[in-house]
C-alpha cells in the first residue's frame, strides 16, 4: 500500500472529481495496484541520464508579431452552458 | 518601528506591447467587447496547441538585459496547473525551473542612499481571462462572467529578492523597474490599465535578526500610492499582530482601496500544489549568445546610466537629472530640446519647475500636453536674445503648453515683443520719478531698497515688456542726475 | 478486394465506371445495414457527405484539377476535431460540443478530395485498449461480434475492416491504432512523432499522440500517408524535414535489408499461437531475402510502468480544461464554482479517465515528482537510446504488435490486465519513432498482427518490408465473413 484514502481524497480535490465513498475506495485499490507495479522503476539506474520531455530534437519554433483572425462571437459562445452578456456565466467564486 | 524591520520583495508583472497574444494570432490590444479578441488556441479548446511569438521572447530578453539578469542558454516553459474560471485551459503556461533570465540586480536611490535590489528572475507567461462578479461584492456575488480578451496575453513575471525594506524603498524600486521597462519600450507599463502589475510578500522580524518571518502576500496594488499605503499598512498590522502575541498566518491578502486596509483572502484553498511539468506542446529555447549581445547592443541609454551623464556633462544637480531621467518621455523631451538649444540648466528648470507644475496640476503625462521640444527651445533663444523677459516667457510657456502654438506667433499676436529702446523707456522713466517723489525723496536719503519699488513701477507701466536691464540702468543714471 | 482499396476505386472513379456520390451512398447504406451491429460509428456524416460527393462530382465533370482521394469516403475517430460536426472524444464531458474550427488533417483530407461520412467510436479520450471505454457504447470486431475491436481506435479499425469506410484516421498514444488494426486484421501506421500535425487533435498525451491511418492494404498506407504528413506551423512538435511520396517506396524487394527481432518481445507473456505466427512471417521475410539477427531492447520492461506516468501526468493537464465552463457537460446543480467544478467531472469521465488523472495528479503532485514523473522521463531516454543502439544496426525491427488476438468482452476486467496490451506499443511512442502493424494470418479465425518498428521518419522502410510481404503472402490480405452481421 503507497497511499491512503486521505491521499486519494487530496488527488481528488487538486483534479476537481468529487468521488463518492465508494469511488474513493475503488480509486485507491486501483492505483495502489498501479503504483506497486511501478516499483520496477526503481531497479532501473538513471544516474547520469537526462530526463527525455521531447522526443525530437526540434527548439526555438517561434512564429511572427503577426495578427490572425479571430473567432465570431457567435463562435465563441455556441458551445457555452451558460452565457451572460457576451460572456460565460459560472457559478459564485468565493 | 523601533524593534521590527520589514522584508518585502516585489512580484511585478508586465504586460509586453506585441501586437499578438504569446500563442496565438490574436490581438492584445486593450478594450474591446467582451470575448471578440479570441480565438480556438487561447479559448483552450479542446485539440489547439500554442506556437510562441517571437517579439515576446525578443522583449522577455531585453528586459532581463535592462535589469542585469543573465540570459538563459536553455530555457524552456512549463504548466501551472489550477482550475480557475478565467483560465482557459484550466492551466497557466509559464517558466518553472528554467527562466529565461535570472541573477540580476537595480540600485535604487532612498533619501540620498544607494540600495542595490536583487532580482531572483524573469519569466515569461502568459495572462489570464477577467472574471466580473455579479453583485457588490466578490464574496456577496452569486455568480461571475468570464471574458477571454486578456487571456493570453504575453506576461513577464519580475521577481525580486526579498531585498526592500520598507514601504518607501518598494515604491522607489518600483518606480526604477517602470522607468526602464519604459524606456526599453516593450511595455506600456500603466497601472491603471492592468499592464503594470505588482504583488508583495511582506514579513517581519527583529531588527538584527537573520531569519525570516513568516509573510502574507498582498494582491490588488494598482497604482504606486497603494504599492506604498498597503504595505505600511501591513507591516503595521503585522507588527500589532506581533505585539499582541499573536501568529502571522501565511496568507494571500487583498488590498481594500477604499477602506485602506489589507483583507485575507480565506477560500476552501488547498496547499497550493501547482503540478509544474515541462510544456509538452512547446519546444525548448536554446538562445544564441550572438542574438543576445545583439539585443544587449540595441538596448537604448537607461534611466541610471543617463541621469549620471546629466550630472557629469550637462553639470544638472543630482535631483534634477533624477527627475528628469525617471521617465522615458521626460528624459525624451530634455534630450530633444538640448539638441536644439544646448542650455542644459536653463532647459532643466523650465521642466523641473514649469512643464512638472503644468502637468501636475493638470494630472497629465507629457505626451499628452501640446508643448514641443521646439517650441520651447525657440523660446529660450527669445529670452536669449532679448526678444522677450523671463517673466513673459512664463506666460509664453503656458499658452505653448495648452495650445501647440509657436512662441514667436504668440508673442506676436499678444504683443510681448520686449522693450529695449531707451527713448521710449526713458519717458516711462521720467514719468515714474515725477509721480513718486517719496520714493526718490528715500532714495536720495540712502535707502537703496526703494529702486526696486521704482522698477516695479515702470514694469506695471510696460505690462512687464520693458527689458529690465536697461530699465535697471536708465532708472540709476536719472536718479543719479537728480 | 481490390475495389475497395483507395488504389483500386480511384481507377474507377476517374474512369468514370462509378461517381463519388454513387460510392458515398454505397458505404452509406453499409453502414445503415450493419453499423448497429459493430456500432463502429458515433455519429454519420449523410448529408454532409452526400453534398461533398456531388461537388467532387460536377468538378470532375467540369475537368477540374481533383486531389489525389478525391471521392473515397473515409472516417474520422472521434477525437479530431471537425467544424460544425459534433466531436466528442466518445466522452460524456463532450457530448455536445461541436468544434468552430478543424483539425488540420482533416482539412488536408478534404483539400485531398477525401469524403467524411462520420466519426467513430473509441475509448474514452483514447484511453484503453478494447473500446470498451467509450462513454456512450463499445465496438464490436468484425471478425467476431462477442470480441473486441481492440483500442483505442477501436471504431476506427472496424469501420475499415468491415468495409464502412474505405480509409480512417485513429490516433496513437500507446497502441491505439496498431493494437486495433491487428485485431481486426487491417494495415495501421503510427507515424513518427512530428510527422503529422496534432493541431485539432483532442490531446491524451501530448509527447506521445500521434495521427494515423488504418487501411485495407500497405499501397493505401502509403497514399494516405501522403495526405497527411507534413510540417504544419500550427503545431510547434511538428518536425520540418522533408517529407517523401511514400508511394516511393512500394517496391517488391527487400533483398539484404537487416531486419532485428527484438527477444524482449518474444516469450513470457506472448500467446503462443501468436508467437508462432510471428515467427512464420520472419521466416518468409528471410525467404525473401532479408537478413534477419535477434537482438535486445534491455529496457523494453520499463516502458510499460514509465508510459503510466508519463501519459497520465499529461493526461491530468489537458483533461482539466472540461470544467464546464466554456463547453460541453455542465453539472447542474452546483452553487459555487468548485463543486460545479468537481461535479461536472465526476459526472462527465468515465471510470478509467478518473483513474488516469488522478494518478497523473499524483505522480505530478509535491513530493512525488522526482521518483515518479522525473524518474519515467529518465527511464524514456533508456528506452530511446535502445532503439537508438538497435538501429546502427537494423534497417527496421520485427514484433508482435499485440500479445492476443481480439479477446472477449469483459475478460480484461483488471486494469493492469488491459495495461499489458500494449507492452508491445508502447517502447514505440516512448521513443517517437514510427511502426505499422500489418495482418499476418488467423489464429481462431481470428487476425494477428505484426508490428515493424523503423527509425525516426523512416516509414518508407516499413512500407517497403510491408508491401513486399504483402505482395509475397496471402496471410497478409484478410476479410471477415461478416456473417454475423448480415
Amino acid at each position: 500500500m503507497k497511499i491512503s484514502i486521505k491521499d486519494v481524497e487530496y488527488v481528488a480535490l487538486l483534479s476537481r472529481l468529487e468521488l463518492t465513498d465508494e469511488e474513493k475506495v475503488e480509486q485507491l485499490r486501483e492505483l495502489n495496484k498501479i503504483l506497486d507495479s511501478m516499483e520496477v522503476l526503481n531497479k532501473v539506474d538513471t544516474s547520469g541520464v537526462e530526463p527525455l520531455a521531447h522526443v525530437l530534437p526540434i527548439h526555438n519554433v517561434l512564429r511572427e508579431d503577426e495578427l490572425r483572425a479571430t473567432l465570431p462571437k457567435e463562435k465563441v459562445l455556441q458551445n457555452a452552458p451558460e452565457e451572460d452578456e457576451g460572456m460565460f456565466k459560472v457559478p459564485k467564486i468565493v | 518601528m523601533g524593534q521590527y524591520e520589514a522584508v518585502i520583495g516585489l512580484e511585478v508583472h508586465v504586460e509586453l506591447k506585441t501586437k499578438s497574444k504569446i500563442f496565438c494570432g490574436c490581438p492584445t490590444e486593450f478594450g474591446g467587447e467582451p470575448n471578440t479578441h479570441v480565438c480556438p488556441i487561447c479559448l483552450g479548446l479542446p485539440g489547439v496547441l500554442p506556437v510562441l511569438n517571437k517579439k515576446v521572447l525578443e522583449y522577455a530578453i531585453k528586459a532581463g538585459l535592462a535589469i542585469n539578469c543573465s540570459i538563459a542558454e536553455f530555457s524552456k516553459f512549463d504548466r501551472k496547473n489550477y482550475f480557475y474560471p478565467d483560465l482557459t485551459k484550466a492551466f497557466q503556461t509559464s517558466q518553472f525551473d528554467l527562466p529565461i533570465a535570472e541573477h540580476g540586480h537595480l540600485d535604487i536611490n532612498v533619501n540620498g542612499e544607494i540600495r542595490r535590489i536583487g532580482i531572483t528572475r524573469l519569466h515569461m507567461e502568459e495572462d489570464a481571462g477577467k472574471l466580473t462578479h455579479q453583485g457588490e461584492t466578490i464574496s456577496s456575488s452569486l455568480s461571475s462572467l468570464a471574458d477571454y480578451n486578456r487571456a493570453g496575453v504575453p506576461l513577464v513575471e519580475i521577481v525580486s529578492e526579498p531585498d526592500l525594506r520598507s514601504a518607501e524603498e518598494a515604491k522607489a524600486y518600483l518606480e526604477m523597474l517602470k522607468a526602464i521597462i519604459e524606456y526599453i519600450d516593450v511595455s506600456d507599463v500603466k497601472m491603471e490599465q492592468g499592464s503594470l502589475r505588482c504583488d508583495a510578500n511582506i514579513s517581519i522580524r527583529p531588527v538584527g535578526s537573520k531569519e525570516l518571518g513568516t509573510r502574507t502576500e498582498v494582491k490588488n496594488l494598482n497604482s504606486f500610492r497603494s504599492v506604498q499605503r498597503a504595505i505600511e499598512y501591513e507591516i503595521q498590522r503585522q507588527i500589532d499582530q506581533v505585539e499582541e502575541g499573536e501568529r502571522i498566518i501565511q496568507e494571500t491578502r487583498t488590498w481594500d482601496e477604499n477602506k485602506g486596509v489589507t483583507l485575507s483572502l480565506r477560500s476552501k484553498e488547498e496547499a497550493h500544489d501547482y503540478r509544474y511539468f515541462p510544456e509538452p506542446d512547446l519546444t525548448p529555447l536554446v538562445i544564441s549568445r550572438d542574438w543576445v549581445e545583439e539585443l544587449k547592443n540595441g538596448l537604448p541609454e537607461l534611466p541610471e546610466a543617463k541621469k549620471l551623464r546629466l550630472i557629469a556633462d550637462h553639470g544638472l544637480p543630482e535631483y534634477d537629472a533624477g527627475v528628469i531621467t525617471s521617465s522615458r518621455t521626460l528624459a525624451d523631451f530634455y534630450d530633444k530640446t538640448v539638441s536644439l538649444h544646448a542650455d542644459y540648466k536653463g532647459i532643466s528648470n523650465w521642466i523641473m519647475v514649469e512643464l512638472l507644475k503644468l502637468l501636475n496640476a493638470e494630472n497629465m503625462e507629457i505626451s499628452e500636453s501640446k508643448i514641443s521640444p521646439e517650441g520651447l527651445a525657440k523660446m529660450l533663444k527669445m529670452i536669449e536674445n532679448n526678444t522677450i523677459s523671463g517673466k513673459i516667457a512664463k506666460q509664453v510657456f503656458e499658452e505653448m503648453f495648452n495650445t501647440g502654438k509657436d512662441p514667436e506667433a504668440i508673442v506676436k499676436e499678444k504683443g510681448l515683443v520686449q522693450i529695449s529702446d531707451e527713448g521710449q523707456i526713458n519717458a516711462i522713466v521720467e514719468q515714474v520719478i515725477a509721480n513718486n517723489p517719496k520714493s526718490v525723496e528715500d532714495f536720495k536719503a540712502g535707502k537703496e531698497k526703494s529702486i526696486g519699488f521704482l522698477v516695479g513701477q515702470i514694469m506695471k507701466e510696460t505690462k512687464g515688456q520693458a527689458n529690465p536691464g536697461v530699465v535697471n540702468k536708465l532708472l540709476k543714471d536719472k536718479l543719479n542726475e537728480l | 478486394m481490390e475495389l475497395s482499396t483507395i488504389h483500386g476505386l480511384r481507377d474507377l472513379l476517374a474512369n468514370r465506371e462509378i461517381s463519388a456520390e454513387e460510392l458515398t451512398n454505397q458505404a452509406l447504406e453499409k453502414i445503415e445495414k450493419i453499423d448497429d451491429k459493430i456500432k463502429a460509428f458515433v455519429t454519420v456524416t449523410k448529408d454532409e457527405a452526400i453534398q461533398v460527393a456531388r461537388e467532387i462530382d460536377q468538378k470532375r465533370r467540369k475537368g477540374e484539377s481533383l486531389g489525389p482521394l478525391s471521392g473515397i469516403p473515409m472516417a474520422l475517430k472521434d477525437n479530431m476535431c471537425t467544424e460544425g460536426i459534433k466531436t466528442t472524444c466518445s466522452s460524456k464531458i463532450l457530448y455536445n460540443f461541436i468544434p468552430p474550427y478543424s483539425a488540420k488533417v482533416y482539412e488536408k483530407l478534404l483539400g485531398a478530395g477525401s469524403i467524411l461520412l462520420g466519426k467513430t467510436n473509441m475509448d474514452e479520450f483514447a484511453m484503453g485498449s478494447s473500446t470498451e471505454n467509450s462513454g456512450f457504447f463499445p465496438t464490436r470486431n468484425p471478425w467476431d461480434l462477442n470480441c473486441v475491436p481492440g483500442g483505442s481506435s477501436g471504431g476506427s479499425a472496424a469501420a475499415v475492416a468491415s468495409g464502412e469506410a474505405v480509409f480512417a484516421l485513429g490516433s496513437d498514444t500507446g497502441g491505439s491504432i496498431r493494437q486495433p488494426a491487428s485485431f481486426c486484421g487491417v494495415v495501421g501506421l503510427k507515424p513518427t512523432y512530428g510527422a503529422v500535425s496534432r493541431y485539432g487533435l483532442i490531446a491524451y498525451a501530448s509527447s506521445l499522440d500521434q495521427i494515423g491511418p488504418f487501411t485495407r492494404d500497405v499501397t493505401d498506407c502509403a497514399l494516405v500517408m501522403n495526405a497527411i504528413a507534413g510540417h504544419d506551423s500550427f503545431d510547434s512538435t511538428s518536425a520540418a524535414v522533408d517529407y517523401p511520396d511514400y508511394t516511393s517506396f512500394l517496391s517488391n524487394d527487400i533483398k539484404g535489408m537487416r531486419i532485428g527481432i527484438p527477444q524482449e518481445y518474444f516469450g513470457e507473456g506472448i500467446e503462443p499461437e501468436v508467437e508462432a505466427k510471428i515467427r512464420e512471417a520472419i521466416n518468409k521475410l528471410e525467404e525473401l531475402g532479408a537478413v534477419v539477427e535477434e537482438c535486445s531492447l534491455p529496457h523494453t520492461q520499463y516502458a510499460l510502468p514509465a508510459y503510466y506516468i508519463i501519459a497520465p501526468a499529461e493526461c491530468s493537464s489537458n483533461l482539466a480544461r472540461y470544467d464546464g465552463v466554456r463547453y460541453g457537460l455542465r453539472a447542474e446543480d452546483a452553487d459555487d464554482i468548485i463543486s460545479m467544478f468537481s461535479r461536472t467531472r465526476n459526472q462527465g469521465f468515465g471510470i478509467e479517465v478518473k483513474r488516469r488523472i488522478m494518478l497523473g495528479t499524483y505522480a505530478l503532485s509535491s513530493g512525488y515528482y522526482d521518483a515518479y514523473y522525473l524518474k519515467a522521463l529518465k527511464v524514456r531516454n533508456l528506452v530511446k537510446q535502445d532503439f537508438d543502439l538497435a538501429f546502427e544496426k537494423f534497417d527496421c525491427l520485427l514484433t508482435p504488435t499485440a500479445p492476443s488476438v481480439a479477446f472477449e468482452f469483459g475478460s480484461k476486467a483488471d486494469t493492469l490486465a488491459m495495461y499489458k496490451q500494449d507492452v508491445c506499443t508502447i517502447p514505440i511512442n516512448l521513443a517517437g519513432i514510427p511502426a505499422l502493424s500489418l495482418p499476418y494470418g488467423l489464429v481462431n479465425n481470428k487476425p494477428v498482427g505484426l508490428q515493424l518498428v523503423g527509425k525516426a521518419f523512416g516509414e518508407g522502410t516499413l512500407l517497403r518490408v510491408a508491401y513486399t510481404l504483402e505482395q509475397n503472402s496471402e496471410q497478409t490480405r484478410l476479410e471477415p465473413s461478416l456473417e454475423g452481421v448480415k
